[in-house]
């Protein structure tokens, strides 16, 4: 729950951004079915407290890293939807000129430097950035995102023992969404909450509720403060659970609908604007207005996107090497 | 002009760019393997141990640590120290490292180093005798130096650390003792550069790394039974010197390529494919590679020494290319 001394607009801001990434992921979901946008594109609706608890509390320099479900993410640590929607959808605009696509989102100029395809791909990446962060001793972080399905892939164990035994300031987002691809997590390993894993490797950790916009913040908050004040890595697990299947067109038949029921039930964004509601800092009709808002900024970044032009077939030559 | 060895030479340069660029960060290893001239490793140690760190036995970790690091600004250079060790840590370097730049669109550029030693190093076996650098030119985006001389090996190493791209540094433990000339206040060799290690008129014998010595001590047999043998040292595979490669075969008609990777997709198939593509037209006969075999590096020396590109194979080939 916020503290008495939370600034409202703060919180109403933090709203807006996880609005802005549920419009986005579902105009993402609805061009993807219109066959608009191609290739694998992986949603985060359901994942926005995760995201925006967390990115949040970074400053503009501090690194992002991310995993192939990654849009909300960007958009959390300040990408341009515009140029974001543009990469999605493939064309010259986009963020990575069309190279990278949904799975490689990267915007340099927020700090949001790689995403992955490949599950923990990028946690030795974060690493890498956290050493180069503490080597300017400029009190800048790295944080990087992945799901419970990483928890069982080599580059994970390595680089939190490497982060422990070096100190770095990194922070590990666990999202886990008790599915690793199509199978849950029980199938992929008898240990069922990732900290422990953490706690293997002397990192301190906490698992908290992920669709809880203020216990997501509050443990972000204090591993930020951690990490900047050279205490070395933090590890949170945020317990949440993605509405969509693993991937857009993904049937999901491996899941229960009750289940689905149950965490539509825990939606993110309808419980931060309840919390909002019950302290009187926001009525229903600019919630309303909050959800309109985002949904014209994403029609306008999706008309950019599908206005743009197709990068050029002699453009395979450029940015191989420098 | 002064001669000095491999090793010294390394060092110098590694000496230089340490104290040159803040950013350069040694990771892993001590750039000898097993030498017994570890001792120049902890002289570097005394000026430069706040930049050097040993991680554990992570490789797969600690490349991607150093790729990560290159993303956030810093020069990292890794030692894997034995070549077939990259296999630890391939999708850090083959599919972060080398896509980085493109993926992308140019944004992140990842300024890193991966030093290692290949190839037959004297009772390897199978597992510490690999030749990576055949499989790293499969993968677009890597640029590969491979030195065979002090000379080289210092020019080289300074490129490879000012270069923004990912970078195989491809070094041999067998060339550590060798002496040559390197000039003092020497300058950075470019990449894409071939070095003629010895003129000739009669056949163009392409090799790299240790394989050049082997070709140059054939080369001066040879010389004795009235074959005139020109040398072609590619220094770097990525990017590539097809030009100087193809202006000597013009003088010549004749080539043989020499090269430890294995014979299958090998460095010196790739050689052979470009040279037949482009210029086949130059040549009295067909072209001959003398790789390592395609089987597994067994232990035995008299097996281990039959497997790879020896010299009397590479004298065979040179005799037949002119027969």
């Amino acid at each position: 729950m916020p503290a008495k001394k939370d600034d409202s607009t703060e919180l109403i801001d933090l709203l807006r951004r996880m609005w802005l990434i549920r419009a986005f992921e579902e105009k993402v979901s609805a061009l993807y079915a219109a066959r608009e946008i191609q290739g694998l594109v992986h949603l985060g609706i359901g994942q926005e407290a995760t995201a925006v608890g967390t990115c949040s509390q970074l400053k503009p320099d501090d690194y992002v890293f991310g995993g192939h479900r990654s849009h909300g993410h960007a958009i959390a640590k300040g990408a341009d939807i515009n140029r974001l929607m543009a990469e999605i959808a493939g064309r010259a605009t986009g963020y990575c000129a069309g190279k990278g696509g949904s799975m490689h989102i990267a915007a340099k100029e927020c700090g949001f430097i790689t995403a992955t395809g490949v599950v923990g791909g990028t946690i030795p990446l974060a690493l890498g950035a956290a050493f180069a962060a503490k080597e300017r001793k400029k009190g800048q972080l790295a944080m990087v995102f992945f799901g419970d399905g990483a928890g069982q892939a080599g580059p994970f164990h390595e680089s939190l023992n490497i982060a422990s035994l070096w100190k770095l300031p990194v922070i590990f987002v666990c999202e886990n969404n008790g599915y690793a691809e199509f199978t849950p997590l029980s199938a992929h390993t008898k240990i069922e909450r990732l900290a422990q894993h953490a706690k293997t490797y002397g990192i301190p950790n906490s698992t908290v509720d992920g669709n809880d916009l203020f216990a997501v913040r509050q443990a972000a908050r204090k591993a930020v403060e951690q990490a900047r004040a050279g205490k070395g890595p933090i590890f949170i697990e945020c317990l949440t659970h993605r509405m969509r299947g693993h991937y857009e067109g993904d049937p999901a038949k491996y899941r229960e609908l009750s289940q689905l029921a149950e965490w539509k039930k825990k939606d993110p964004l309808a419980r931060v604007a309840k919390v909002l509601k019950a302290r009187k800092w926001i009525a229903d009709k600019e919630i309303e207005s909050i959800g309109g808002e985002a949904r014209a900024l994403v029609e306008k970044a999706a008309a950019f996107a599908l206005a743009s032009p197709w990068p050029a077939p002699a453009e395979v030559d450029s940015h191989v090497t420098a | 002009m002064r001669e000095i060895a491999y090793y010294e030479a390394k060092f110098e340069a590694l000496d230089e760019i340490m104290a040159a660029d803040q950013r350069v960060h040694l990771i892993n290893g001590t750039f000898l393997s097993l030498s017994p001239h570890r001792h120049v490793f902890q002289n570097l140690a005394k000026k430069y141990g706040d930049r050097m760190m040993m991680p554990p036995i992570s490789e797969l970790g600690f490349c991607g640590l150093a790729t990560g690091a290159a993303m956030a600004g810093l020069r990292p250079i890794v030692d894997l120290s034995t070549g077939s060790f990259i296999y630890e840590a391939w999708p850090q370097v083959a599919n972060e490292a080398a896509n980085a730049y493109s993926m992308s669109g140019g944004q992140t550029r990842v300024p890193v180093v991966f030093h290692l030693f290949h190839g037959l190093r004297g009772g390897g076996a199978a597992q510490h005798s690999g030749s990576p650098q055949a499989m790293l030119w499969n993968c677009p985006g890597l640029e590969i130096a491979i030195p065979s001389s002090p000379r080289d090996v210092k020019g080289l190493l300074k490129t490879a650390v000012a270069s923004d791209n990912p970078t195989i540094f491809v070094d041999h433990t067998k060339l550590l003792d060798l002496r040559g000339e390197v000039p003092e206040n020497d300058k950075p060799i470019p990449f894409g550069v071939a070095d003629i290690k010895r003129a000739g008129s009669d056949v163009t014998l392409i090799a790299t790394s240790y394989t050049v010595q082997v070709c140059l001590r054939a080369a001066e047999k040879l010389a004795k039974e009235k074959i005139n043998v020109e040398v072609v040292d590619p220094r770097t595979l990525v990017p590539f010197d097809l030009a100087a490669i193809l202006s000597s075969i013009e003088k010549t008609r004749r080539v043989v390529i020499a090269d430890e990777t294995h014979q299958s997709c090998g460095v010196a198939a790739e050689i052979a494919a470009r040279i037949a593509e482009t210029g086949f037209d130059k040549l009295k006969t067909r072209i001959r590679r003398v790789s390592t075999l395609d089987v597994p590096v067994s232990y035995s020396p008299p097996l281990e020494d039959y497997i790879g590109p020896s010299e009397s194979r590479i004298i065979d080939a040179v005799r037949a290319s002119v027969a």
